[in-house]
């Protein structure tokens, strides 16, 4: 590992982070100390002048009540604007650094669409940090500290019983909300994670359940899990009701005390009053920190997920002193292939394959027989167990993941619809392609009425023109054909699409391939009379191997598939 | 307060008094304000004895006590509130159909309605303090000093005025700015997901580049707005200090001519910012309050949708229709008659003048192309669909007579893609029967469940993942076939591709499963492979929603006739 930085995550990094963020949480601090200020000068103004003094003794005051007055808001302006700067860099960065830890492939695609919305939301927890945690503390801290100087010059006495409060409201039930909010979150969770099962369950099952007449018992076994979480809200609830109250009660006694400590002490009616006022207004920094407290154990969880997430080791390894990339044209030497995912039993036991340039395989087999397996270990993105891949005879595992990538890819599993035009969308896959080029790539796909009745220019992806899963296909497709790989795998190209555009499409892929080297895995065997060789994979073994004609002619998976495909086939 | 929530708080009982009592803890708090600057300004003014500390005390004491109260019905109020919101969304699930966007209703009714805690819990109780308590405040300082008061009156509005008239000239822009800004956090999911993609074609490492420019791009153009939209703040925060500014000195200069007493000072003093506190209060809760009104919104376009005109085919609500099936005896005669199904929305037809006889008993293969409509003909059966022509006769009762739950307890249904519900195995077996361990365990082998239940780490009692993510498919549909071995009593079997997906081995054992459930039952299996077409009396063909091809079941005539 040779990461530069220490933490892919720490919060603050990159150049002048650290000055914005001392610039930020002075601009708040200069806010709440004008506010204090503000209240010391005009309790001084107002007692003092009940004692009769000439006006000229007075006039310092009255000009300090009014620029403490003027200056709060502005202060507070700044600190406004420079507290969001600060965090969006930090979030920005946060961003950039968790893709960066991404890039390497890891065990990511298995993991839900959900978990990975969650990461996302996790990024937002910077902003979180330094915006409701860091920044309101720090202007705390300077405040509670000035506060207690002034009290401290008044009567040392009241310094210390400020002190004192300031403690309790700043630093213990902040911490103890925390430390709370820690607890309530690790009953929660589970709690939660039970509601959303069970509303999973009553919508993603709804069929299964009104066919068997069962859908009022899950309808109440959601609304149990639903009374279970309430229960513990409400307890959550409880103890961020009793940190509030508690904050305010600290902040009544100890002006109460202070002004009791003055009188015992016997301190005239000017000092008393500023020692007062100047406590009372202490507070108005610290008694937000609680909820502050609460979030930030949100914060901390948020962060240490990402921290792991960043942390999880590359699904493949790179080596140290990676060796020249071939040459196209290439041959590909698959010898007794062993990929395993996890612990489970191997995906991929045994499988032999060798590709000599312009050879094409199918590759047929019940679902998770592992041929998708076999394209991602081509391409790198699965580690092999034992075994060897050998591109122009150098093993994958001595050169780099991107390096194999560049020649060896393709349509794979689950291929992605950016939220990007289509022309964007297409272009990825060649940003220097010219436009004969991608539209070449696109008649080929069969894309070209699509992308002729949507125009170039559309956005396609969630906030855009939805795809269907026909056009995915065939989007994927005309990437694929632009990137134009020396060796060009093929995940399925014809899955979800219409019987007749799917016969089509693989004729026209069969001819548009021909001569090129090719791995296409597919259910349909339609066509597959043109290919060199079949392999059928089931359970992650080569069970048959041949053309066409030598496994329609054998009992077997093969010749099932064919007979049953010929029994669905549309007639004519 | 948000319309359709205000019904619903209304309604609910937990709701409604918790949500009230709240709302008067929060403001009786607020007015207990009014209470300590009375005292304090009294001791510090020289005016009360030291011995009123005490009753200070008390007040701040009570006030503490009223804000954990009012945290604690807020919150009760928010879980009633939430819990009935849940009760209605959930309620609503199966009337929604199978097309609804599924995903987003379980976070809707999930982590969605979490939104509006800061709603309830913060926001209405700061507009009921703001309603209430400046009043009070402006009363008091009126009784004590009336240039004072003045001065407050004055200014109190333009906390809202300034608050409205910036917030109304930077509204579009920040709004623009603010969906930028979900658009970027769009962005990164976006590039995050397609991470696989940009990897198969040389792109990862490019992309992070563009995150970084994004973010920048937006970062400034966020800020020039911030620029503005925090005017806003400042505005409110400079009326606040200085008024009080405006309140201070001159008071002060009147306490030096002698025309004010100190207390009476020092309690203006106190007072004139509370009365523009919980003005700003309720502006700072705004912003959070808004995402929880938007959460109702998405909720009750959920509970109340609006009714489409010239709806026709698609889910159905819960019925409870008066019929009966004629007889109660052996398997029904199922008998289609012209039907057309469309779903909303869509032009081409699901199933296009579909006529079939299914004779009692009869075991009918229904093939196909993906998309000729075979699924839409079970969903038929079931009565999750209606025809929006033609009808479907149960022993010549109309289905859309019949009452749905009882002759849903005449089928067992098998669908191509079931549901394992996060239970153990076999709660997932008896689903929605009241079958004993003993029947369970029946079934169970029937089904060959056994074989791989008894090495489950806790066989029986194993509970599922979410989705039943740990079972093999070959293994989630042989529990599904259990399910359906679990009703002795159904007479009709609707199995919708059973061996789809599955290998050799998985698919002879279903196979001969569903050979074993279908004796002395009408079956309706849809099917695409050759084991399980030759189970089949009779191959029904569709394509495009349509019959085609001959109908090979010599004793019966598809014109409907004389079918029996």
């Amino acid at each position: 590992m040779s990461h530069a930085d220490a933490s892919p995550l720490s919060v603050v990094t990159g150049t002048g982070m650290g000055r914005r963020l001392v610039l930020a949480a002075l601009a708040g601090a200069a806010a709440d100390l004008a506010g204090v200020a503000l209240i010391a000068s005009a309790a001084w103004l107002i007692t003092r002048a009940a004692e009769q003094p000439p006006l000229a003794a007075l006039s310092v005051a009255i000009v300090a009540v009014r620029a403490f007055a003027t200056t709060r808001g502005v202060f507070r302006y700044g600190e406004r604007l420079a507290g969001h700067d600060v965090a969006l860099r930090a979030q920005a960065g946060t961003r950039e650094r968790l893709y960066r830890a991404l890039i390497p492939a890891g065990p990511l695609p298995q993991r839900g669409a959900d978990l990975l919305s969650r990461m996302v939301d996790d990024t937002d927890a910077v902003q979180d940090l330094l915006v409701r945690c860091l920044l309101p503390a720090a202007a705390a801290l300077i405040t509670g500290v000035a506060a207690v100087v002034i009290a401290g010059f008044l009567l040392p006495v009241a310094a210390v019983v400020l002190a004192a409060g300031l403690l309790v409201a700043g630093v213990l039930l902040p911490a103890g909300a925390a430390a709370a909010a820690r607890r309530w979150s690790a009953r929660i969770a589970p709690a939660r994670a039970d509601l959303a099962a069970r509303v999973a369950d009553l919508v993603h099952g709804a069929a299964d359940l009104a066919a068997y007449g069962a859908r009022d018992r899950a309808l109440s076994a959601a609304m149990d899990a639903d009374g279970r979480l309430s229960r513990l809200e409400r307890g959550q609830a409880r103890i961020n009701a009793a940190a509030l109250g508690l904050g305010m009660l600290t902040q009544g006694l100890t002006v109460v005390a202070v002004v009791l400590a003055a009188q015992a002490a016997g301190l005239d009616r000017v000092a008393t009053a500023v020692a007062a006022l100047t406590s009372l207004v202490a507070f108005e920094p610290a008694l937000p920190l609680a909820a502050a407290g609460e979030r930030f154990a949100g914060v901390v969880a948020a962060l240490r997920r990402l921290r792991e997430t960043a942390a999880t080791p590359p699904a493949v390894r790179e080596p140290a002193d990676p060796a020249p990339a071939p040459e196209p044209p290439l041959t590909i030497e698959v010898d007794d292939l062993l990929v395993r995912h996890g612990e489970r039993r191997p995906a991929l036991n045994g499988v032999s394959l060798t590709l000599t340039p312009g050879r094409r395989v199918a590759v047929v087999g019940p679902s998770g027989a592992g041929k998708s397996t076999l394209l991602s270990a081509l391409m790198r993105t699965v580690e092999i167990e034992s075994g060897t891949i050998r591109l122009n005879g150098t093993d994958v595992r001595r050169l780099s993941s991107d390096d194999v990538r560049a020649l060896v890819t393709g349509l794979t599993q689950d291929p992605y619809v950016f939220q990007a035009t289509v022309a964007d969308n297409l272009r990825l896959a060649g940003p220097q392609a010219s436009t004969e080029e991608v539209e070449a790539a696109v008649r080929r796909a069969r894309l070209d009425a699509w992308t002729e009745r949507t125009g170039w220019d559309t956005v396609l992806g969630e906030d855009g023109r939805t795809v269907s899963g026909g056009q995915l296909q065939r989007l994927a497709l005309a990437r694929a054909l632009l990137y134009d790989p020396p060796v060009l795998l093929l995940d399925e190209p014809a899955e979800a699409l219409d019987e007749e555009t799917a016969d089509l499409l693989m004729a026209d892929l069969l001819d548009a391939t021909r001569g090129r080297t090719t791995v296409l895995v597919t259910h349909r065997l339609h066509g597959l009379e043109q290919v060199d060789e079949i392999v059928v994979l089931e359970g992650g073994r080569v069970t048959q191997r041949g053309t066409h004609a030598d496994l329609v002619a054998v009992p077997g998976y093969y010749r099932d598939l064919w007979e049953s495909e010929a029994l669905t086939r549309r007639r004519g | 307060m948000h319309k359709d929530l205000l019904r619903l708080a209304r309604a609910e009982r937990g709701v409604r008094i918790h949500l009230a009592c709240c709302l008067a803890a929060a403001v009786v708090a607020g007015l207990l304000v009014l209470v300590q600057a009375e005292l304090l300004a009294g001791v510090l003014s020289g005016r009360f004895a030291v011995a009123a500390l005490l009753p200070l005390a008390l007040v701040v004491g009570c006030r503490g006590l009223l804000g954990w109260a009012q945290g604690v019905l807020a919150g009760r109020a928010a879980t009633a509130l939430k819990s009935a919101l849940r009760r209605l969304l959930l309620g609503r699930v199966e009337g929604l159909g199978p097309a609804y966007r599924s995903g987003e209703l379980v976070t809707l009714a999930g982590r969605g309605l979490d939104a509006l805690d800061p709603y309830l819990t913060g926001y209405l109780p700061s507009v009921a303090v703001a309603g209430i308590v400046p009043l009070a405040v402006v009363v008091r300082l009126f009784v004590a000093d009336l240039a004072t008061a003045v001065i407050v009156v004055l200014t109190l509005p333009l906390i809202p005025i300034f608050g409205a008239l910036v917030g109304w000239t930077t509204k579009t822009v920040t709004e623009r700015q603010w969906r930028a800004l979900s658009r970027l956090g769009g962005h990164f999911l976006d590039v995050v997901r397609g991470l696989p993609t940009l990897r198969a074609f040389g792109r990862a490492r490019y992309q992070a580049s563009v995150i970084r420019e994004v973010a920048e791009a937006h970062r400034a153009a966020t800020m020039r707005t911030l620029r503005v939209a925090f005017l806003s703040s400042l505005v409110l925060e400079l009326v606040a200090s200085l008024s009080l500014a405006l309140v201070a000195v001159p008071v002060g200069l009147r306490l030096l001519s002698g025309s004010l007493d100190l207390r009476t000072a020092l309690l203006v003093l106190l007072l004139a910012p509370e009365a523009y506190l919980p003005l700003r209060a309720m502006g700072t809760r705004f912003h959070a309050a808004m995402e929880g009104v938007a959460a109702a919104d998405e909720a009750f376009a959920v509970i109340n949708p609006p009714r489409e005109a010239g709806h026709e085919a698609g889910p159905v609500a819960a019925r409870t229709g008066a019929g009966r099936a004629s007889r109660d005896g052996g398997p029904p005669e199922i008998r289609l008659e012209d039907v057309t199904v469309r779903y909303p929305g869509r032009e081409e037809t699901a199933l296009d003048r579909v006529s079939l006889v299914i004779r009692p008993g009869e075991r009918v293969a229904i093939v196909g192309p993906s998309g000729a409509g075979k699924s839409t003909l079970l969903h038929l059966l079931l009565g999750f669909v209606t025809p929006s022509e033609g009808r479907v006769l149960v022993d010549g009762t109309d289905l859309a007579g019949l009452d749905l739950d009882e002759w849903r307890r005449r089928l067992a249904f098998v669908p191509q893609r079931p549901h394992l519900f996060a239970t153990s195995v076999a709660d997932n077996i008896a689903l929605g029967s009241a079958a004993g361990p003993a029947e369970i365990r029946a079934a169970a082998e029937a089904a060959q469940v056994a074989e791989f239940a008894g090495a489950l780490p806790q066989g029986y009692d194993t509970p599922l993942g979410e989705r039943g993510a740990n079972l093999s498919a070959g293994q989630r549909q042989r529990v599904a076939l259990a399910r359906a071995f679990c009703r002795p009593a159904a007479q009709v079997l609707l199995l919708d591709e059973p061996t789809a997906r599955l290998d050799g081995r998985s698919e002879a054992a279903i196979v001969e499963a569903t050979r074993r459930l279908a004796e002395g039952r009408t079956a309706i299996i849809v099917a695409h492979r050759p084991a399980m077409i030759d189970l089949a009396d009779r191959v029904v063909r569709l394509d495009g929603g349509a019959l085609v091809g001959p109908v090979p079941a010599p004793s019966i005539s598809t014109q409907g006739g004389e079918a029996r």
